[in-house]
């Protein structure tokens, strides 16, 4: 039921339009951080107003959306976001990876695998990886163009240095097409060899920072590293203990105030659909089967 | 045609002179920066540019070196007009065969990352990608320049204003350069930090065969150094010629006055 105080999904035609055309550079020039003026929305910037003016300019009426926040469907963020639009757009929503056209994310990549068709938007908080070491926006827009990345290396070298490895566990950086230096988005670097060469359409939007930028399918996306330090994709050693995955990205949840813990999976649609095929985690109840 | 020249030019490149500048100009709208400057610099030779304070001497490094464009004339740069060429080139130079020595150790260091990443930087800049190796030539470099190697890992807050400045050097050198820009590398410090940087810069100098272009107000600075001498004055070299023979037989009047110390702040 769509409110019909608003355009279809929220922002004007025009709006849309322009955010299209960032988009449709964005695929141009993979890993390029394309301005755009972003727009107020009905919602504060940390609720990932980048990645919602994406989405409204992505959406078509047939579309079946999908929000995730940190892999889960029914967080406040992500339900609130799905909410706007079924109001706004009248689209469907779904909360399984596979029958959604289009997946909204803060902070994770869905553990099924995507598909072509598919269109993943990721929110950004600050799209700019070499930020923290260059806090001069004309000095990192000028290293961009240069491709004068050595800087991004000295993050990585500084980590090593103190930490005695890269302790980068989230917003990994990654070398788009061997040219632009990317910044992921928070993602846990586990999801980071998803990026690339993922059939899907990836396409991140910083609403605060208003930038958009954009992963088209079968992208070469390289995690950076050192060769005596090479990129790991890790994630804590233990089975899903609701449905036993050993390969899915697993949340820590304290269960009682002695500091009993539990891991379950971070990707709740995934998790669901382990247990209704049956399989079986350490603290699953052993009568259900 | 075409062909025949690059030939000739690559030769001239191997026996001419590393820097070739001519004729070049920097305005401040009407006011001159620097005005009308030619000349040669050859491997392995350190020039010394003197005079006043506002007689040009940063505006004409900063040309030469790529930071400011100049409104007139050639910098030819191993064959290359640096002038012309385009900007990541210029900047692929600044990294590799190039190197600027700033006088304020703040403006030419990271003052947020460890000793061995500001050293390392260059070499990751240029494509290094082994840590271990890029560890050990940074921990080399900080002990070429009487730096304990066991700081390696404090920032260059936690050093003295000496030890930045070698620091600054270390970080400068480290990919080998043919060509060193420096532009009053020992003004803020105090005399004795001072004559064991001169002495450091000399030996480096002398062992890596650089090419140095060092712009200073201390004539003694000029004179341990540089083997010749530009003396500029409002914008212009109003004279030039080996080291000695300007300090101690200076022809125009201005030179004069400079060297009895009159103009010498
Ligand atoms: N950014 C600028 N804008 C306008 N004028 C400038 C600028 N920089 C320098 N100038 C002028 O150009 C002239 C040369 O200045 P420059 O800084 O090159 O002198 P200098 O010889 O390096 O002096 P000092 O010894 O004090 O460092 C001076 O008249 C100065 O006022
Ligand atoms: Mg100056």
């Amino acid at each position: 039921m769509t409110d019909q105080a608003y355009n279809f999904a929220y922002l004007d035609e025009q709006t849309k339009r322009m955010i299209r055309r960032a988009i449709l550079k964005g695929i141009a020039v993979p890993g390029y951080q394309v301005p755009f003026a972003s727009r107020e929305m009905p919602m504060p910037y940390g609720w990932g107003t980048g990645g919602v003016q994406v989405t409204a300019a992505c959406l078509t009426p047939e579309d079946v959306l999908k929000v995730i926040d940190q892999g889960a469907d029914d967080t406040t963020n992500a339900v609130s976001i799905r909410a706007f639009f079924a109001r706004t757009a009248g689209v469907a929503t779904t909360e399984a990876t596979a029958q959604a056209s289009v997946i909204q994310t803060r902070h994770r990549i869905p553990e099924a695998p995507l598909t072509e068709g598919q269109i993943l938007v990721y929110q950004v908080p600050i799209p700019e990886p070499l930020r923290f070491l260059e806090p001069r926006e004309s000095e990192t827009r000028r290293m961009h163009a240069l491709e004068d990345y050595g800087l991004m290396h000295v993050k990585l070298y500084e980590d090593i240095a103190r930490h005695g490895e890269i302790a980068t566990a989230y917003a990994y950086p990654v070398k788009v097409e061997g040219r632009y230096v990317m910044d992921p988005s928070p993602i846990p670097k586990f999801d980071n060899p998803k990026l690339g060469g993922m059939a899907a359409i990836q396409l991140f939007g910083a609403g605060r920072e208003q930038r958009i930028y954009a992963l088209p399918p079968y992208t070469r996306v390289v995690s950076l590293d050192f060769e005596d330090h090479p990129f790991v994709a890790s994630k804590a050693d233990h089975a899903c203990d609701l449905c036993g995955s050993e390969v899915s990205y697993l949340d820590e949840v304290i269960t009682d105030d002695r500091g009993s813990r539990m891991f379950c999976c971070s990707d709740t649609d995934y998790c669901a659909g382990r247990r209704d095929a049956g399989h079986r985690g350490r603290l699953s109840p052993e009568e259900v089967a | 045609m075409e062909g025949a020249l690059s030939i000739l030019s690559k030769e001239k490149q191997q026996d001419g002179p590393l820097l070739r500048v001519e004729g070049l100009s920097k305005f401040y709208g009407g006011r001159i920066g620097c005005a009308d400057v030619s000349f040669d610099l050859w491997p392995g030779e350190v020039l010394g540019i003197v005079g006043e304070s506002g007689s040009g001497k940063s505006t004409l490094l900063s040309c030469l070196a790529g930071h400011l464009s100049p409104d007139r004339g050639e910098v030819i740069y191993a064959g290359r007009d640096t002038v012309t060429m385009p900007e990541p080139e210029r900047r692929m130079l600044g990294r590799t065969d190039w190197a600027f020595v700033h006088q304020n150790p703040r403006d030419g260091l990271r003052m947020g990352v460890s000793a061995g990443g500001n050293v390392g930087e260059r070499l990751m800049a240029v494509g290094a990608r082994n840590y271990g190796a890029i560890r050990e030539t940074a921990s080399d470099w900080l002990g070429r320049v009487e730096i304990s190697p066991g700081r390696i890992d404090d920032r260059p807050r936690q050093f003295s204003g000496g030890m930045q400045q070698r620091l600054q050097i270390a970080r400068n050198l480290v990919t080998g350069p043919k060509l060193v820009f420096m532009d009053e590398p020992t003004g803020g410090l105090d005399v004795s930090v001072q004559a064991r940087l001169l002495d450091l810069l000399r030996g480096l100098v002398r062992d890596m065969g650089l090419a140095v272009i060092i712009v200073t107000h201390d004539l003694a600075v000029a004179r341990l150094l540089a083997h010749r001498l530009m003396v500029m004055k409002d914008g212009r070299v109003i004279e030039a010629g080996l080291t000695d023979q300007v300090l101690d037989d200076p022809q125009a009047a201005y030179t004069q006055l400079l060297v009895s110390s009159v103009l010498q702040v």
